[in-house]
């Protein structure tokens, strides 16, 4: 009881990187506050699935299996995850800020009348004391995010509301074996006690999933793009240096929403989180929700004809300059000497 | 078949994509009066989702709904003028400081007044908070499937709707009987510009608070009912109190910080051929590229 329960996603066969860093966040988290980690699997043919969480430290794993349940679903993985957490009363429960975790997370939360942050950066264990009650707490978990377009960081706490929920992007925490020989114990749960028919109401007609072409979270060189680029013409540029340098293109929100690149590539809060060997920063200002998500890079290369950009401040290198003029001679001089 | 009756939620917010430097406070809380207030992005795709309904089914009716200061009138406006058949303002102090799931309830206790309606749309999610929350919370409240991450109407009819919603890797379709929450992506086809004609007829409507005072505005509501846009308060539905605003949020903000990046040494440099030159068999020589 009062544990941590990670929803772990399940496809193909496989349980989600994101849920496997979750789970290494939550052995963490439990270790501090001297509980269990706990894991719930939902999907079709689930066989196997424990050995590939248990090394993560998991105590316990819930598995729901049932051939309806091959694809997620918002209503019946709500009835499970409620009527689970209702019976267990996890003390923190999280879950990816997937199209998953986001469809999934508010639901729960409002039928379970629960607090729930989104897009958390980082997850801590402290105290809190209420300002108004003057009631103290112990052991909360603080919900780090960075808000308002992401100009300030935030500390959420849930004082009173079980469970303490939180969504956390892929990448933003390490994935990390924790015992690779660890064991813990299977719960097969009985899908019809907590399912019922009318949960299926919203039908999947068709679905048509690929496998993603782009990997900026694997690429250990990433050129990456903002508002300062100016346009998609110029977008071309980093698409040229990052071809002959053998990086992977990334942007910011603020490019990604000019609609110059695919939203995949978006790095920060609301995108991936990186930790190249290089990061070369071109026209990026350096919002703090940008920031959130590649501060971390071995070295950081900043490109930008405003001196005062805020990235500059985190960066190793700064070039002042035009992306028009400093990326062909970037390429140029690569060509030149790496002959 | 007969017309829809859809609910369009919507929220007016700070502009948080254009922030410039006087829109920090020293103390680092945000100076909002330094922000320009607009309609949230992703629910005005949302409103040319209901539009479109309406354009293929006539009888279709359009109600926008929002909670917020009197100000926030003007997205009711807004709406009006690009196609909306009436608006709603939720405001009272009662509502203020409330998170996701506290504005889900207000919002959810509005719609069981507004009782009679085949969809919710609203966007994905609002810009300064960016949690896309609210809609599936109010689905949850009002105990109506929902449909998040839309980006088109594949078909409808007058019993149900099917969407192509967008994924992280791809699409799918899916489809859901009536009553159920839609919430809309921005990469969903944007709304359509203002009407001229709607223009001049609702510029004058205006809200009980934005009227006070002021006669003649209020006698042209009493002639023209059309121009009155309705304001409820917490009196106008049926609520518990301890679930609004500040005291009906489980989530609770211990602090706020401004960000101070930890500095680094920065090495500055121009861009003549000879520094660039010089930087690229730097790199090359550390192996960070090559």
């Amino acid at each position: 009881m009062n544990n941590i329960i990670v929803y772990c996603e399940f496809e193909d066969g496989r349980v989600a990187d994101v849920s496997l860093e979750l789970l290494t966040k939550g052995r963490k988290l439990a270790n501090k506050l001297n509980c269990k980690l706990e894991a719930l699997i939902i999907g079709a043919n689930l066989k196997g699935a424990e050995a590939q969480v248990f090394p993560y430290g998991v105590d316990t794993v819930y598995l729901a299996d049932d051939k309806r349940l091959e694809h997620y679903q918002t209503l019946p993985h709500t009835s499970i995850v409620c009527g689970l957490f209702e019976e267990q009363k996890p003390q923190i429960a999280f879950m990816g800020a997937t199209t998953v975790g986001r469809d999934l997370g508010p639901r729960v939360s409002s039928k379970l009348h629960s607090g729930l942050t989104a897009d958390c950066t980082n997850l801590e264990i402290g105290p809190h004391t209420d300002v108004k009650t003057g009631k103290s707490y112990e052991d909360l978990l603080y919900q780090i995010r960075p808000a308002f377009g992401g100009n300030i960081i935030a500390t959420i706490v849930n004082p009173e509301c079980r469970p303490q929920m939180a969504t956390v992007r892929e990448g933003v925490m390490k994935k990390e074996i924790y015992k690779a020989d660890y064991k813990g114990e299977v719960v097969n749960l009985d899908v019809n006690k907590y399912v019922s028919a009318t949960d299926f109401a919203v039908a999947i007609i068709d679905r048509q999933i690929e496998k993603s072409k782009i990997n900026i979270k694997g690429s250990p060189i990433i050129v990456s793009g903002g508002y300062g680029v100016g346009s998609k013409e110029n977008f071309q540029l980093l698409f040229d240096l990052a071809a002959s340098i053998n990086a992977e293109v990334g942007a910011s929100r603020a490019a990604v929403d000019a609609g110059w690149v695919e939203h995949e590539r978006q790095i920060g809060q609301t995108g991936v989180t990186v930790r190249p060997k290089l990061y070369i920063a071109c026209g990026i200002s350096g919002q703090i929700q940008h920031i959130a998500g590649m501060q971390e890079s071995s070295m950081i290369i900043s490109i930008n004809s405003d001196p005062n950009a805020p990235i500059n401040k985190i960066a190793d290198i700064v070039i002042t300059g035009t992306i028009e003029d400093v990326l062909p001679k970037l390429i140029k001089y690569y060509k030149q000497n790496s002959k | 078949m007969k017309g829809l009756k859809i609910i369009v939620l919507a929220k007016q917010v700070p502009d948080t994509r254009n922030i410039g430097k006087d829109a920090m406070k020293e103390d680092g809380t945000v100076n909002r009066a330094a922000l320009p207030a607009i309609f949230n992005p992703e629910d005005l795709n949302a409103l040319e989702q209901a539009l479109k309904l309406k354009d293929q089914f006539a009888g279709t009716e359009i109600t926008m709904l929002t909670m917020g200061p009197g100000r926030a009138n003007e997205i009711l406006r807004e709406g009006l003028y690009r196609g909306a058949d009436n608006g709603i303002l939720l405001t009272d102090r009662a509502f203020a400081g409330a998170d996701t799931l506290a504005t889900s309830y207000a919002l959810s206790c509005a719609i069981r007044r507004i009782k009679d309606f085949d969809i919710i749309i609203c966007g994905r999610q609002a810009i300064d908070g960016d949690t896309a929350q609210v809609g599936p919370q109010v689905a949850e409240k009002l105990d109506i499937p929902q449909i998040t991450y839309a980006e088109e109407i594949v078909s409808a009819d007058d019993k149900k709707i099917r969407i192509k919603r967008r994924l992280e890797r791809g699409v799918e379709v899916v489809e859901g009987s009536y009553p159920l929450l839609i919430t809309v992506n921005g990469s969903a086809d944007a709304c359509r510009p203002r009407n001229a004609k709607r223009i001049m007829k609702y510029k004058k409507a205006t809200g009980r608070s934005e009227r006070a005072g002021n006669e003649a505005l209020e006698q042209l509501a009493q002639q023209k009912p059309y121009l009155n846009i309705n304001e409820w308060t917490v009196n106008d539905i049926e609520c518990d109190p301890n679930q609004l605003g500040l005291a009906g949020s489980p989530t609770k903000v211990k602090q706020i910080e401004n960000i101070v990046f930890q500095a680094k040494e920065a090495k500055v440099m121009g861009s003549t051929d000879a520094e660039i030159d010089g930087l690229v068999k730097e790199l090359i020589a550390n192996h960070t590229i090559g």
